[in-house]
């Protein structure tokens, strides 16, 4: 099974082919890390041409695309989503998403990435690599959280420890995707994991022009 | 030999598009719309809008092709609005576009959101006159353009200096107590009330003033005033003259510097687009000015003025029946994009 693996929950854009086989083992033809910053939507495209080139492969061989979900800054995050379901759905073939964070480091760690306000993403994952709480967003000082921390390592002041640096890659997606991989016309929708409402407060009332 | 199947996208504020046409035939408008999430915040808000889009593009995307009868391997081009608009909402339709062409292996076409709208009516009224005038006026714009050549050539006559008109339509309707937004329940009021009532004031119709710009900040003010120095009084408000005055300073104000520019520059055809054109005072008051000044008004159905899909496919269409070359593969999205940039 050819897979096709997206993310654009960090400022880093990740795009690589992975081939899976029947047991479940992962091999990556080719990936490509692209520090886009907030050029998501421009690089995305051309990023996925590249792997697809690298790898000798057409987006015609792709039998399922899988999607990184979030956590992640919306705008670039929907960017990865919208692109993950539009190509599955023009070739026919089924999308998976998966939590982004589940995609960065392995083993019993807590992964941190950059939320933006001065907070971060995290979740923590046991000894077999399995989610056991989060995703969440919160205040690094306030977070509490036990180590081994990886991810962002910007933040290791303010977390209070080390964060060993780590980013999303297409092993991670593959892994993190394995459960839905093995039926994935099962999956539902790809909705990205916001974590946050938008901002916006209903006005109680309106000035008046005029005082009186 | 057929003409090109185009499919066309449009996240640049609240409503998700996606249209198909064919040539000057319009096969397809569907259109998915969250401007009921935003009603009780008194405007768009951008992130709902964008999440709006995300959840309704594929859904909106298998409307579009079933109601036009073809398959995804039937189309030829794809385009999307690159800009004007919210950018969070632009890089939905856009990601999507990219997608689809790429999955697709066919051309990409990013287009200008203002000139899709004059495009729009060629699925109604056939092939443009050019040069033609166009005003268009939206919640976000305001803008009297010459058309030189619709595929390459867009030159800004004028715009507005402060609200686009659609905004002071909805904090009016605010005033007065209506729903966001403020368009219909304005036009609806209006139909009882008196355009003469109160003589509100024309922005930028001075001798001094620039002859195509326009301004609504402070007709929106004046009506703000005059409602709350009533209600002061303890006098009740007659809405439906407040309404038909107003609209009728802002019919007043386009269709005077619109059929000037007409004039000025020696062209006899003008366009109205945008959601305004939607107004029933602003058509009528079009129709009785343009005819008395010899010029042919083209004003699309209500449903084509409104941000739409097919309005962005129709420009796309000109586009590749023009021989314009397609979009970059790094084609991004600008909330600022230029009305002069037709395709980027």
């Amino acid at each position: 099974m050819l897979v096709l693996a997206l993310d654009t929950a960090t400022p880093t854009l990740v795009a690589g082919v992975a081939r899976r086989s029947a047991a479940g083992d992962a091999e990556v033809l080719a990936e490509r890390a692209v520090p886009s910053g907030n050029r998501h939507a421009e690089l995305l495209v051309p990023t996925v041409r590249e792997v697809l080139a690298a790898a000798g492969l057409a987006l015609a061989d792709v039998d399922v695309v899988v999607a990184g979900l979030g956590p992640g800054p919306f705008t670039g995050l929907r960017v990865g989503v919208v692109t993950a379901a539009a190509l599955a759905d023009a070739r026919g073939v089924p999308a998976v998403g998966v939590c982004s964070l589940d995609a960065v480091g392995s083993g019993a760690r807590t992964v941190v990435t950059d939320a933006r306000r001065r907070e971060v993403y995290w979740a923590a994952y046991d000894a077999e690599g399995a989610r056991v709480d989060g995703p969440g967003v919160v205040r690094p000082e306030e977070a509490g959280l036990t180590g081994p921390l990886v991810g962002d390592p910007r933040f290791a002041e303010r977390l209070g420890a080390p964060v060993e640096p780590a980013e999303v890659t297409t092993a991670g997606l593959l892994h993190a995707a394995a459960g839905p991989l093995a039926d994935p016309s099962s999956a539902g929708p790809l909705v990205p994991l916001y974590l946050r409402r938008p901002d916006a407060v209903p006005p109680t009332s309106f000035k008046p022009v005029t005082t009186a | 030999m057929t003409e090109p199947l185009v499919i066309g996208f449009e996240t640049s504020c609240d409503e998700t598009g996606v249209g198909v046409v064919r040539g000057h035939t319009l096969l397809a408008d569907a259109l998915a719309t969250s401007v009921a999430e935003h009603e009780r915040f008194g405007g768009v808000v951008p992130e709902i809008a964008s999440r709006a889009h995300l959840e309704a593009m594929v859904p909106t995307v298998h409307r579009a092709l079933a109601e036009a009868g073809v398959a995804p391997s039937d189309v030829d081009a794809v385009a999307v609005t690159a800009g004007p608009g919210l950018t969070g909402a632009l890089l939905v339709g856009l990601a999507a576009a990219k997608a689809y062409a790429l999955a697709l292996d066919k051309p990409l076409y990013g287009v200008n959101h203002l000139a899709a709208h004059v495009a729009v009516d060629e699925l109604q009224h056939g092939r443009l006159a050019e040069p033609s005038l166009a005003l268009l006026v939206s919640g976000g714009h305001s803008s009297l353009l010459l058309v030189p050549d619709l595929a390459r050539e867009v030159t800004p006559l004028g715009r507005t200096i402060d609200d686009a008109a659609g905004e002071a339509f909805d904090k009016v309707a605010r005033v007065l107590g209506m729903p966001f937004p403020g368009g219909p329940p304005i036009d609806r009021a209006a139909r009882e009330g008196d355009p003469a009532a109160i003589d509100f004031p024309r922005g930028l119709t001075g001798p001094r003033d620039a002859p195509y710009d326009v301004s609504f900040s402070g007709l929106k003010t004046a009506v703000a005033r005059w409602v709350e120095a009533r209600r002061r009084a303890g006098e009740p408000v007659p809405v439906a003259d407040v309404a038909a005055s107003f609209q009728e300073a802002v019919a007043d104000v386009l269709t005077a510097k619109a059929v000037r520019a007409c004039r000025d520059h020696g062209v006899d055809h003008l366009v109205l687009g945008g959601g305004v054109a939607a107004n029933s005072r602003l058509r009528a008051l079009a129709e009785e000015r343009c005819a008395a000044a010899g010029i042919v008004l083209r004003v699309p159905s209500p449903r084509l003025c409104t941000d739409n899909g097919a309005m962005v496919a129709a420009l796309g269409s000109r586009l590749v029946a023009a021989g314009v070359a397609p979009s970059a593969p790094d084609l991004g999205a600008d909330s600022s994009l230029p009305v002069e940039t037709v395709s980027r």
